[in-house]
């Protein structure tokens, strides 16, 4: 009798752990595909870049330094290695960008300029996406580190070796500081 | 309530009110099987199986085909074919702002981007159907991207993404199939009564069980009824729970309570009614479509038939929840 006893309880702890493991191993791709996600938008934007710079090269002949610096930015950002230095770089880049849509508004004709425009706005959202896909990363990485760092299934956590998530962090004083560039232009008051 | 308290409370109130939907169908049906066709030796549950048969078959027919059925009654345009044959720079621009901003709120949902689509209207709405979030479609009207800006636009979207994501779209068109089935039950049912062949037979048996069957009899018939106003009334119960829950779920996607706040000011000053949603899908969008007065008021009596909640309330709580996020 005692006997069964045993064998239930210890088919329990299987059957719990099993799906302990299985929830931590779920969540822990999530938070890995979250991690992606923000890579494909970075690329996305990469490779807008040298569209703006060339839609507008020709009305900002003066502004060579501006548009310059958005190249240097961009090519450092797409060179960047690892996590912290690419989010570095990548504030550094959103920097650069905003300085040069502020020298913009000084030319009327790329304020109206329609492809100017479509422009500004596919960056606008880019910006927005890159932001969304990091406080989706953010909101799983803690759901997952919670769950890694709670009784009890910090058990399995711990035998399985599941390491902690790193959350996205602004590292650069200098982007905290200039908190949102406003990309839109107000192209829709 | 924190907002996953809000979603647990959410599906637990969901469960009760599809297990009242069942029991709806089951009355009407049994009652049938008692009092019109049944009691005779070879008793067969004929009333129930019909009622719950016609119960299932709209709910799968809306899971399967709703979507498309309420896209086309609304002339709705996909957003891709707008694209391509639209030549003006501003309106292109507009729609490509709608794609973004619909990507950008999928991506913050962690979910599949839905189809979007535009219905071609003056009046400020929007509105999400689908089954699942694989399978899902949010639209919005060329009112509403004329009269909003891009933040305000991004709460709307917001909005119509958390239906989707807390699968509010599933279960409005399962509840709007079932309250078409009851009603169309009811309806059968005092129907066959006034002029069916059960008539003759129902007073034979009124004969037969006394007085105290006939009482019954009365009393279902009445119920019967009376229905299809409590299958309404637990459908509008139901949605106006989800809208509440879809403004402070959409105002976490985005983090900025106010542009949603801001977008239901300007949809409220637009009084006129969206003529191409029609009133079998008032249920699914961001704002009554038919502009009907009792979606403003907050008394008992008005506030049970309202698909809606009071558009006042529902801006105070996303300027209080803007207060907390900014107060901390």
């Amino acid at each position: 009798m005692i006997g069964w006893v045993l064998l239930g309880i210890v088919v329990l702890i299987v059957v719990w752990a099993v799906g302990g493991y299985n929830r931590l191993v779920g969540l822990k791709n999530q938070t890995l595909n979250g991690w992606k996600q923000i890579d494909v938008q970075l690329k996305r934007r990469h490779d807008l870049i040298p569209n703006l710079v060339n839609t507008v090269k020709g009305s900002m002949e003066f502004e060579r330094d501006t548009l310059t610096a958005v190249m240097d930015a961009r090519a450092k950002a797409m060179a960047a290695a690892g996590p912290a230095d690419a989010s570095q770089k990548e504030g550094q880049l959103t920097q650069a960008l905003g300085r040069l849509f502020a020298v913009a508004e000084n030319y009327p004709q790329l304020k109206s300029n329609e492809n100017v425009k479509m422009l500004q706005e596919e960056l606008a959202s880019t910006e927005n996406k890159i932001g969304f896909a990091r406080q989706f990363y953010n909101d799983i990485a803690t759901k997952y580190n919670i769950s890694r760092e709670t009784f009890p299934s910090n058990f399995i956590a711990s035998t399985f070796n599941f390491t902690q998530a790193e959350l996205f962090q602004i590292t650069d004083d200098a982007e905290r500081a200039v908190p949102g560039v406003d990309l839109t232009m107000k192209a829709r008051p | 309530m924190n907002l996953y308290e809000q979603q647990t409370a959410n599906r637990r109130r969901t469960w009760l009110v599809m297990a009242a939907f069942i029991a709806l169908l089951l009355f009407v049906g049994g009652g049938f099987d008692l009092f019109i066709s049944g009691g005779g030796r070879a008793f067969f549950p004929f009333g129930s199986l019909i009622a719950l048969a016609i119960g299932g078959g709209q709910s799968w027919w809306s899971l399967r085909y709703g979507d498309r059925a309420v896209l086309r009654s609304s002339a709705a345009e996909p957003i891709d074919t707008l694209l391509s044959q639209t030549t003006d720079d501003a309106t292109k621009l507009s729609y490509k702002q709608l794609d973004n901003i619909v990507e950008e709120m999928a991506i913050a949902a962690g979910l599949p981007k839905p189809a979007v689509y535009v219905v071609p209207d003056q009046d400020p709405n929007a509105f999400a159907t689908g089954r699942d979030a694989d399978h899902a479609s949010i639209a919005v009207t060329a009112g509403l991207l004329q009269s909003l800006n891009r933040d305000e636009l991004q709460g709307v979207v917001a909005h119509e993404m958390s239906h989707v994501r807390n699968l509010d779209i599933r279960l409005m068109t399962v509840v709007a199939a079932l309250v078409g089935a009851v009603v169309l039950l009811a309806d059968w049912t005092t129907r066959s009564f006034m002029f069916g062949g059960g008539r003759s037979r129902s007073r034979e048996r009124g004969k037969d069980g006394g007085a105290g069957a006939l009482i019954f009899f009365v009393v279902w018939l009445i119920a019967v009824i009376l229905t299809p106003i409590l299958a309404r009334m637990l459908a509008m119960a139901l949605s106006r729970r989800r809208e509440y829950l879809a403004d402070a779920s959409g105002a976490e996607l985005t983090r900025n309570p106010l542009g949603l706040a801001s977008a239901l000011e300007k949809i409220e000053d637009a009084v006129a009614p969206t003529a191409s949603i029609k009133r079998g899908t008032a249920h699914l969008c961001i704002a009554d479509p038919l502009g009907r007065q009792l979606n403003q008021s907050e008394s008992g009596w008005a506030n049970l038939w309202a698909s809606h909640p009071p558009m006042a309330s529902r801006i105070a709580a996303l300027k209080a929840m803007a207060f907390q996020t900014t107060g901390t």
